[in-house]
């Protein structure tokens, strides 16, 4: 392809950092701790940046987890997201600061916007990156890139044009280690959003759901959807949180953001308790991380056996009450 | 009202190989079928179609072979199919697909809503809708899971984190649609237009589009290595025993788990 640019001349990793509700994501902060190890290979620096409403202060906490400069634009037009918006203005931030590498997070949000900027800005777009380094000899963002629900990872890069964007994964990356004494440099920049063509009408937020954190998960697949009450409360008395299989968030039974499996969340318990689900591909590639894994399930051949420690072959509506009044009795 | 609706073959995944000494993901042995999530779009598609009546066109790119997949498709109740077969069209990344499917929308011409699924099953990046909106200068509005159209207005209900969130676009506006959203009909094998139904093909010189930003040539990403994940080891231990039994050492193995670092 013909590029406009010569990669030369772009120095410098950005990170978006998504917000909601005057929180910075939790995958933008795991990404600024890459970036930050990505800028030290690359002897350059790390830019956050931040759209919103009233966001400035969010700007100090990403200094203090590893942005060496932070700009933000605020804005009425920013306080919640928007394709048009928000595209507009990270788009003419990136044509006039070109850093070599935008990262962002694999998010709803953060996929919308992605995608759209990597179209406009003519360059290349890795999405759902699980690994994230840049390579020896060429210095070039390699990333990995899972497919096929996750059962193959493919490596790619973006060699030619720049900026080489990512989107990465929640909960791959560790939290980096807040610093309050850090300093940096914070700008506020202009916005222009330009023409926005949606409107927001409604929009309905419950807060506190984030089922990567938990220790414990007791998950419900389809041989528990009518035991969820027996589940909640299982989950409640050994201190857990509730997942569920897709079918059961098809089924709008839970959120998605209780979803387990390669379309919903990656969790990294220590244990997950894994209550009739049949045990998919896409299902399994969500408790890959969990250090132990118990599986009840009434078939002996279902595939969750594979992927499970500990393996209990018998009817839920037998076990399950026998957990509850077994952790009851605790 | 013209819906096109972009629709993905894929092969199954459980079905699929890897090939250790190629590195490659041999299909071979896979069935093919139309990707799960384009499966939710088009049934959009065709719930909007009884309302407001109009056409329903199915997009794809693909070889030739993929035909019986589309075919299923027009079973379903979707009038039209148009099939991007071309080898030129090979190799091609997010960017360059978007490119080239915007290409033939612009030459169906005449459309309202462009519907895709979320993400496919096998590459999964959900890039190509949000593609497809900035190639054409058009809204997107992606993870939807109802749509309704009021006077050429769109009225998106969207899945976001911790939530959702409902946006009203102007027409035409592309829409991804969530995975499991709705539960798609099944096909109708003697439907009369799928007796009458013939394959329409177009070709890069058909769409009129820049040979160098289609297929590999026109792609920015390059793949360097493909490998396949172990399946994580597991102990893969029986409990057996009494329900009451199994409670009690599910219990008892979760407690031993927890004090482990």
């Amino acid at each position: 392809m013909q590029r406009a640019t010569a990669p030369s001349e772009f120095r410098g990793i950005m990170v978006y950092l998504e917000q909601s509700n005057g929180q910075l994501a939790k995958v933008s902060l795991e990404i600024l701790g890459k970036a930050k190890e990505l800028a030290g290979k690359l002897a350059t620096d790390t830019t956050g940046v931040i759209l919103g409403c009233n966001a400035g202060k969010l700007a100090e906490e990403a200094v203090q987890f590893g942005a060496d400069h932070v700009l933000v634009a605020d804005s009425p037009a920013l306080e919640h997201y928007a394709t048009d918006a928000f595209s507009n203005v990270l788009g003419q931030l990136v044509r006039d600061q070109k850093p070599e590498i935008l990262l962002l997070g694999a998010t709803r949000n953060g996929g919308d916007l992605a995608g759209r900027l990597a179209v406009r800005l003519n360059t290349g777009l890795m999405a759902h990156a699980v690994e994230v380094e840049i390579q020896n000899e060429t210095n070039l963002l390699a990333c990995g890139v899972p497919e096929f629900g996750g059962r193959i990872v493919a490596t790619c890069k973006c060699p030619h044009s720049r900026p080489q964007m990512a989107t990465v994964r929640p909960g791959i990356f560790p939290l980096p280690q807040r610093n309050p004494t850090r300093h940096g440099q914070i700008e506020q920049i202009p916005v222009n959003p330009g023409e926005v063509r949606t409107k927001l009408v409604e929009r309905s937020v419950k807060e506190g759901i984030d089922i990567t954190q938990a220790e414990v998960v007791v998950i419900a697949g389809q041989g528990a959807d009518t035991q969820l009450d027996g589940v909640r409360r299982l989950a409640e008395l050994i201190g857990g949180m509730v997942g569920v299989t897709r079918p059961l968030a098809d089924k709008e039974l839970m959120s998605r953001d209780h979803q387990i499996g390669y379309t919903g969340c990656a969790i990294a318990p220590k244990v997950a308790i894994v209550l009739g689900a049949s045990g998919s591909v896409y299902f399994a590639s969500g408790i890959r991380g969990a250090k132990t894994v118990i599986s009840v399930n009434k078939d002996a051949a279902a595939a969750i056996n594979g992927y499970a420690d500990f393996i209990v072959i018998d009817d839920i509506t037998k076990v399950l009450p026998a957990l509850v009044s077994k952790a009851e009795g605790r | 009202m013209r819906t096109i609706v972009c629709v993905k073959v894929v092969p199954k995944t459980e079905e699929i190989r890897f090939d250790q000494t190629t590195k490659t993901v041999d299909r071979s042995q896979a069935e093919n079928e139309i990707n799960e999530s384009d499966r939710n779009a088009l049934e959009v598609a065709l719930q909007l179609k009884k309302k407001q009546g109009g056409d329903v066109i199915l997009l794809s790119e693909g070889p030739l072979s993929i035909e019986p997949c589309l075919r299923v498709g027009i079973a379903c109740g979707a009038d039209d199919a148009i099939l991007l077969g071309d080898n030129a069209f090979a190799g091609a990344d997010t960017y360059s697909t978007s490119y080239t499917l915007a290409a033939a929308i612009r030459k169906i011409g005449n459309f309202d809503l462009i519907l895709c699924g979320e993400e496919s099953s096998d590459a999964g990046t959900g890039l190509v809708p949000p593609g497809i909106a900035e190639w054409l200068g058009i809204p997107q509005v992606t993870s939807i899971t109802q749509l309704d159209i009021v006077s050429s207005t769109a009225r998106a209900k969207r899945t976001i984190t911790g939530g959702y969130e409902v946006v009203e676009a102007p027409l035409p506006v592309v829409a991804s649609v969530e995975l499991g959203c709705n539960s798609p009909r099944f096909p109708l094998f003697r439907r009369k237009k799928l007796a009458e139904f013939k394959l329409t093909v177009w070709t890069a010189v058909d769409l009129g589009v820049d040979p160098n930003k289609i297929g590999e040539k026109g792609s920015h990403i390059v793949v360097e290595d493909l490998v396949e994940l172990p399946k994580p080891s597991r102990r893969m231990e029986r409990i057996t025993g009494s329900p009451e039994d199994e409670a009690l050492q599910i219990l008892q193995k979760t407690s031993e788990a927890r004090d482990t670092r």
